[in-house]
């Protein structure tokens, strides 16, 4: 176990109760904004206080409550990339790079120049981080970052700033410039698409608490729980009734759907992705839900259905993309969306 | 214009010397008493900070005579702090130059506190904290990244130290007094020009005065301004 937090920290209302315990090079901490995940990874750096628990990572003990220990952020160890690269903005890029280096100052420059052809800023050396793009703003807190050889590099949402298309490409770029890094590194977003890029292992934090975790694809796969669903990006989420070890209601969208194998014990919610739903046109079938379009989005590469559930209820989201839009552009509206058994997440 | 050029040769120029050098060493001392406390001073939580802020910002709203009054108090050579000057250091502070560098620095010191603390809270605390996961030590924080970020605040703070220092008159007068060439500075001499009926001397002080204080609102104007290339006119 290379990373182990167990972090507990109470600030007015609210709370923070956190267990991140992980061997994966990679690690996702996947949470909405307030959730508490910047606060998690600034108590790893130690650049926050907290009032109990244990922190180790990169096979140091850095923080024990019980033991009374805490070292300072100075004595970490720990790379921290912050949401606004937080470079000083009175030091040129060589000077960012060298600013947390000790020894002589010609060894030092020799290490910057070393680490800025690496990450391909030579021509900015002499630049203000005010005068670079934020993608090269990012790679010069990369490269601050990596020339201190940390045993483990936190990430705090680390694309946010960054828009668009630039935001696809420095996720690219990230991988690969982290590719060598022999090292733990834990990310965290509210973008479940980064981390899914990004982490083996994923962490999905709500109100101060670990919900859920597992191996990433595994954890989108099967969430488990409401709110991790939701927040793996499912859409469509409803209380559930089991009525029997293999029926049950979806009370939110008034249907009762019949499966072949067993309901997990402790069903609260079921959720069904919104790309999963199979148009039937014709009569109705077992697990279908009648088609009643309340809007239409047209987005440029895909068109959002919503479809009327109960009153007073959210309505469904269909996400059609690809050929079956042309197959909806031909037949027209289905009469009824079937959910297809393997695709329904049973939820807690 | 040739009387000017008379009066500027005839002229005991000790007073712009005297206030130039106290405004100077205020300065120097104000610089770094004021960046000390502004930095603790923002460490501290909101009611600390309120009373420690208020006392240190009271010689700037007091009457300069309330501060010159309390200074007497303490170093009046008659009270138990300036005996126990006098006696064991051999320092004297009333009617001595360094009782107008001590006027001075109690009056302009908030300046430079204010200003210092202003700068340093419109900091983004990131910064320390990057430098501190970086490795950094405090002091090469400090020096290295808060000082150089917040040095527009700080360089303004600075010459309106300065400037206030060097044009100190009523705690002045009362704990260093106005004798000439030692504690006579340019405001004291012009108050006394004036009560001799000396218009044309008090006159020729008074554009002395004025041209400093002036370039040291251009100089920080100058300074902020290049700071302020994106403010928007309205």
């Amino acid at each position: 176990m290379r990373l182990s937090a167990d972090i507990h920290k109470r600030i007015g209302s609210f709370e923070l109760n956190v267990q991140i315990k992980s061997d994966a090079s990679r690690i996702g901490i996947l949470g909405a904004s307030g959730s508490g995940k910047s606060m998690t990874l600034r108590s790893i750096a130690g650049i926050e206080d907290i009032d109990s628990g244990r922190i180790e990572a990169g096979g140091k003990l850095l923080y024990d409550s019980a033991s009374g220990i805490s070292l300072r952020p100075q004595k970490r160890r720990v790379g921290y990339m912050f949401q606004n690269y937080a470079l000083f903005p009175t030091m040129t890029v060589m000077q960012n790079v060298m600013a947390g280096l000790k020894g002589s100052r010609e060894e030092n420059r020799e290490k910057a120049s070393v680490m800025l052809s690496r990450f391909g800023l030579d021509s900015y050396e002499s630049r203000l981080p005010g005068e670079l793009s934020g993608g090269q703003q990012q790679r010069v807190a990369l490269a601050r970052i990596m020339i201190t050889e940390p045993e483990i590099i936190l990430l705090d949402e680390p694309f946010s700033a960054l828009d668009g298309y630039l935001r696809d490409r420095m996720q690219m770029e990230m991988l690969e410039m982290l590719e060598d890094y022999t090292g733990q590194v834990v990310m965290v977003s509210h973008s479940r698409d980064e981390l899914y890029r990004f982490s083996e292992e994923l962490f999905v934090l709500s109100a101060g608490m670990i919900i859920a975790h597992g191996k990433t694809r595994e954890l989108f796969r099967d969430p488990q729980i409401a709110e991790a669903a939701r927040l793996t990006g499912c859409k469509n989420i409803s209380a559930a009734r089991v009525i029997d070890s293999q029926t049950a209601e979806a009370v939110d969208w008034g249907i009762k759907f019949r499966v072949s194998k067993d309901i997990p014990a402790g069903t609260n919610y079921i959720g069904y992705r919104a790309h999963a739903f199979e148009p039937v046109w014709g009569g109705m079938e077992a697990n279908c839900i009648k088609t009643d379009i309340v809007r239409v989005d047209d987005l440029p590469f895909e068109k959002n259905y919503y479809i009327r559930t109960l009153p007073g209820k959210d309505p469904l989201c269909w996400f059609v993309q690809g050929e079956e839009q042309a197959v909806v552009q031909e037949k027209g509206i289905p009469d009824y969306l079937r959910l297809s058994e393997d695709k329904i997440l049973f939820l807690k | 214009m040739s009387a000017f050029i008379d009066l500027a040769q005839k002229l005991d120029w000790s007073p712009l010397w005297i206030s130039l050098k106290t405004g100077l060493v205020a300065t120097v001392i104000s610089f770094f008493l004021g960046l000390w406390a502004a930095r603790k001073v923002i460490k501290k939580d909101v009611r600390a900070k309120s009373v420690i802020d208020g006392i240190l910002t009271l010689p700037m709203v007091l009457p300069p005579t309330v501060a010159g009054f309390f200074l007497l108090l303490i170093f009046s050579r008659r009270r138990p702090f300036g005996i126990f000057l006098n006696d064991n250091f051999n320092i004297q502070v009333v009617h001595t130059w360094l009782g107008c560098i001590l006027a001075a620095t109690v009056i302009a010191f908030p300046l430079m506190y204010r200003n210092a603390r202003a700068a340093f809270e419109q900091i983004d605390a990131n910064l320390v904290y990057a430098g501190r996961t970086l490795g950094m030590s405090e002091l090469a924080i400090f020096w290295r990244i808060v000082v150089p970020t917040a040095g527009p605040g700080i360089a303004s703070g600075t010459i309106l130290t300065f400037a206030r220092a060097m044009g100190e008159y009523g705690a002045t007068s009362m704990l260093a007094g106005n004798i000439p060439g030692k504690t006579g500075t340019v405001s004291q001499r012009i108050a006394m020009v004036i009560q001799d009926g000396d218009y044309a001397a008090a006159g020729f002080w008074v554009v002395i005065v004025l041209l400093i204080a002036f370039a040291a609102v251009f100089a920080i104007n100058m300074i902020t301004g290049k700071h302020m290339k994106n403010v928007r006119k309205w």
